[in-house]
């Protein structure tokens, strides 16, 4: 009885959440894919480093803090851009984007020195 | 004096013209920016005291070290110094400079020595080398009065300037010649510090990267780094448990850790630590915790119903408790993550150090700290952080509850460790800054208010409106004017008191370079003893090139700065079991030290010896920790067989292990034919203040080879080994 309440919770759930997540913006949604795809990338990297073995350790971890560093630099660009968002609403989102670019530029300069 | 009289007035006028927001307020606001500019000379002049007094020199004994670093980055260049491998110290293992130090420092002194060469001045590394922690202290009032800005406001911001410029505790590590870490150290703190503070008032990613370079800067330059790292996290912890989070929170600490932790993981002191050692992982830990927090908080906008919200809440928080929970047990039970350090363990822990590990111990500046060091340090700062602490607690923001943490732990770490003064500084100087510009100010509107009333009353009726909106003032207590005139004389007063202080505590005890040492002769006139570079200079002109020399840790930085001879331990003491290898040489018998000594192809010795001159820093005083270490890693040195009933003493009643060890020959070799004082008997020790008990001494296997005009430094030589049949 327990499990048929928490299967039944657990699809109103899903059915609240698809629904509501698809009544936000394109723009939204796009800068979510790429979070995802970063994520997934990571796992990826996590997944063949676990088979593999962890040498040489800084290109591992490069790798995988690149892919984390630019979802959360994405995240940071879809909390700025986001309308809902009132403390964010006098930024204009090409300023956003732009600190978003930068942030990504000095990563991946770092990233590729860090690479060896 | 009239010169701080004078910035006080100065200060006093900014303040109170601070808030006035009639036209005149762009002319007096640039007054503020005026009065920090005008405070640089004056702390200028007090950082230059040293130099003054003394000549332009480096002081103490780190900093010969980082001269000599700078030295060969600005001769070899770049490459060379981050692949340096040293030869010349720890012999026979050598040191992997370049990826055992902290290169900010020497990076920032030879960045300016060769933009002042493109600018054609032709200046000596020296100078530049002494004069970086005045020019970056400076720096640090400009940051000062921002940061003041940022939590409060312009005026108490222009307090805050004006009180780490002469605060000395600040000072003691950044006068002229003191070539060390935490000059650099205290200005990238304070500027990342700021614009963290920053990032998170405004929720810029463009702040928080500016916070992640600082964070950077700060990482290349100490090893106390680790306080800015785990600070952070801990006031996001608490602005999440206290419910003040935000999504400028979110960006600020997110962009600030990824970014700054990429950026320390270049420096390959630093390396891999930042994912591996303990003292990192509370970042981590709340970083993880934030992803957590603000996708839960993101469903439950995105949900609208609470029932519903609860459900998904139960299911995501037990997952990530209990995955975070596995993965920080496996990480510390398989010894993946290490555990804190010893250096930083002893912080939390303040007695772990005496027990386990005696080389931390023995450094005077590991000590807790007196009361009488607080006071000495901080004057007035004392009494007017509890002051600070409540006005913020008035005003709460986030930048408010940032400072306050910072106060709070650095004070403790400062009760911890007298070193760590430095570090609680800053935040003392802020906090209090905020007491009194909101005093002054309160002091100030009151007398305004009252004038205003006045005026109003004799003029038109319209304006008394805007009069008693102005300063609300209570019409019941009488004399208040007068009153707050004369809290504002009391204030006035207690500041030049805390100048004056701060003045006489940079000359006395803040200038002097350890390296020269300086008394008063019977007249009344000025001594100098300058032995010690006597000794260096008389080992790198009359003893062969490759050289060995063996003395404790204190003075092998010098040794190899000055000297230009190879080292056996210096003050990096990074492999504690050849420290206690030399210690056990100082406490053995001549003949077992010998063996040791030829082990290590050791040629000089040089001892640092007081008792002609009363010069208390001497091997002698310290012998008890060459036993403590020598005998931590070489079990048949006893520190009892060294003490008489658990006391210490030189004298006839000395231990006899003690009247034949090494050490104490080298030190009194023929001071037994010497009359140090009128009336006493020869051989008399100025600094134990005893006769000593072994007048008698020969030595068989070394032999004296110079002894500086005042006795301080001593050197003997190893005898290379008897003929044999």
């Amino acid at each position: 009885m327990g499990r048929s309440t928490t299967s039944k919770d657990a699809q109103a759930l899903f059915h609240s959440f698809y629904s509501a997540y698809a009544a936000t913006p394109t723009n939204l949604k796009i800068i979510d894919l790429y979070m995802l795809f970063a994520v997934l990338t990571a796992v990826i990297q996590v997944v063949y480093m676990a088979i593999v073995g962890s040498f040489p350790f800084n290109s591992f971890l490069s790798g995988v803090l690149s892919c984390v560093g630019t979802a959360v630099l994405a995240v940071c660009l879809r909390i700025q851009v986001n309308k809902e968002n009132k403390e964010f609403k006098d930024l204009p989102p090409e300023r956003a984007f732009a600190d978003f670019a930068l942030c990504n530029l000095v990563l991946h300069l770092v990233i590729m020195n860090f690479l060896g | 004096m009239v010169l701080e009289n004078a910035n006080f007035f100065n200060l006093f006028l900014s303040s109170t013209s601070g808030f006035d927001a009639t036209a005149f307020s762009s002319f007096l606001t640039s007054r503020p920016i005026l009065a920090v500019y005008s405070s640089f000379p004056r702390s200028e002049i007090l950082w230059r005291v040293g130099v003054l007094r003394y000549e332009s020199m480096i002081h103490e004994f780190d900093p010969y070290f980082n001269y000599r670093v700078t030295q060969f980055l600005t001769q070899k260049g770049f490459y060379e110094f981050w692949n340096w491998f040293d030869s010349e110290s720890w012999y026979p293992l050598g040191r992997i400079v370049g990826g055992t130090l902290y290169p900010g420092l020497m990076v920032t002194a030879a960045l300016i020595y060769w933009t002042l060469r493109f600018l054609r001045f032709a200046i000596h590394i020296r100078e530049v080398c002494v004069l970086t922690a005045p020019f970056f202290a400076s720096n640090t009032t400009l940051v000062a009065y921002f940061f003041g800005k940022e939590l409060w406001d312009s005026g108490a911001g222009l307090v805050a300037a004006v009180l780490i410029a002469i605060c000395p505790g600040y000072i003691s590590r950044s006068v002229a010649g003191s070539y060390d870490n935490e000059g650099v150290a205290i200005f990238a703190l304070l500027l990342t510090f700021f614009l963290f503070v920053k990032a998170v008032n405004t929720g810029s990613l463009a702040w928080a990267l500016a916070s992640a370079f600082g964070y950077f800067y700060m990482v290349s330059a100490w090893g106390g780094y680790v306080f800015i790292i785990n600070l952070i996290p801990l006031y996001v912890m608490v602005l999440l448990i206290a419910g003040r989070y935000s999504m400028r929170l979110y960006v600020a600490y997110n962009c600030t850790y990824i970014l700054g932790m990429l950026l320390a993981m270049q420096i390959r002191f630093v390396g891999f630590q930042h994912v591996q050692s303990g003292e990192h992982m509370a970042a981590m830990g709340v970083f993880f915790l934030m992803q957590v927090f603000y996708f839960l908080d993101w469903v439950k906008h995105l949900l609208n119903d609470p029932k519903l919200f609860h459900t998904f809440l139960r299911i995501t928080v037990t997952c990530a408790v209990g995955f975070g929970a596995i993965a920080l047990g496996v990480g510390t039970a398989s010894g993946y993550i290490s555990p804190w350090t010893g250096r930083f363990y002893s912080l939390l822990d303040p007695t772990y150090a005496k027990d386990h590990i005696p080389i931390i111990a023995s450094v005077s500046e590991h000590q807790p700290t007196a009361w009488s060091s607080f006071m000495f340090d901080f004057h007035i700062l004392l009494l007017l952080f509890p002051a600070g602490l409540y006005f913020c607690f008035k005003r709460l923001s986030d930048a408010t509850i940032f400072i306050v943490m910072y106060g709070l732990t650095s004070m403790y770490f400062a009760g911890v460790m007298v070193r760590l003064i430095l570090v609680a500084t800053p935040a003392v100087c802020l906090i209090s800054a905020i007491a009194v510009s909101a005093t002054i100010k309160n002091l100030t509107q009151l007398l305004r208010a009252k004038s205003k009333a006045s005026h109003s009353a004799s003029g038109k009726g319209t304006t008394s409106t805007k009069a008693s909106s102005k300063g609300s003032l209570d019409q019941s207590l009488p004399f208040q004017k007068n009153g707050a005139i004369a809290l504002l004389l009391g204030a006035f007063y207690l500041l030049s008191r805390y100048a004056i202080h701060c003045t006489w505590v940079t000359s006395e005890a803040y200038s002097s370079p350890s390296i020269v040492l300086a008394a008063r002769g019977a007249h009344g006139n000025r001594v100098i003893f300058d032995d010690y570079r006597e000794a260096y200079f008389w080992l790198r002109q009359n003893t062969p090139p490759d050289a060995k020399v063996m003395s404790w840790w204190d003075y092998g930085y010098q040794i190899t700065a000055m000297g230009n001879r190879t080292v056996i331990v210096d003050n990096n003491t990074w492999n504690n079991t050849h420290i206690a290898t030399v210690g056990r040489a100082m406490s053995s018998y001549e003949d077992e030290a010998y063996d040791i000594m030829r082990s290590l192809d050791v040629d000089y010795v040089l001892v640092v010896f007081g008792g002609v001159t009363g010069y208390s820093s001497d091997d002698i005083n310290k012998f008890l920790w060459m036993v403590r270490i020598g005998g931590g890693v070489f079990p048949v040195i006893k520190e009892p067989d060294y003490l008489v009933n658990g006391e210490y003493r030189v004298d006839k009643g000395a231990a006899p292990k003690m009247l034949n060890c090494l050490m104490y020959k080298l030190s009194y070799y023929r001071f037994g034919e010497l009359t140090t004082e009128y009336g006493k008997p020869p051989g008399y020790d100025r600094a134990r203040g005893v006769e000593i008990g072994n007048k008698d001494i020969k030595l068989e296997y070394l032999e004296e080879a110079f002894t500086t005009s005042n006795w301080i430094v001593r050197i003997y030589k190893v005898k290379p080994p008897k003929n044999r049949w």
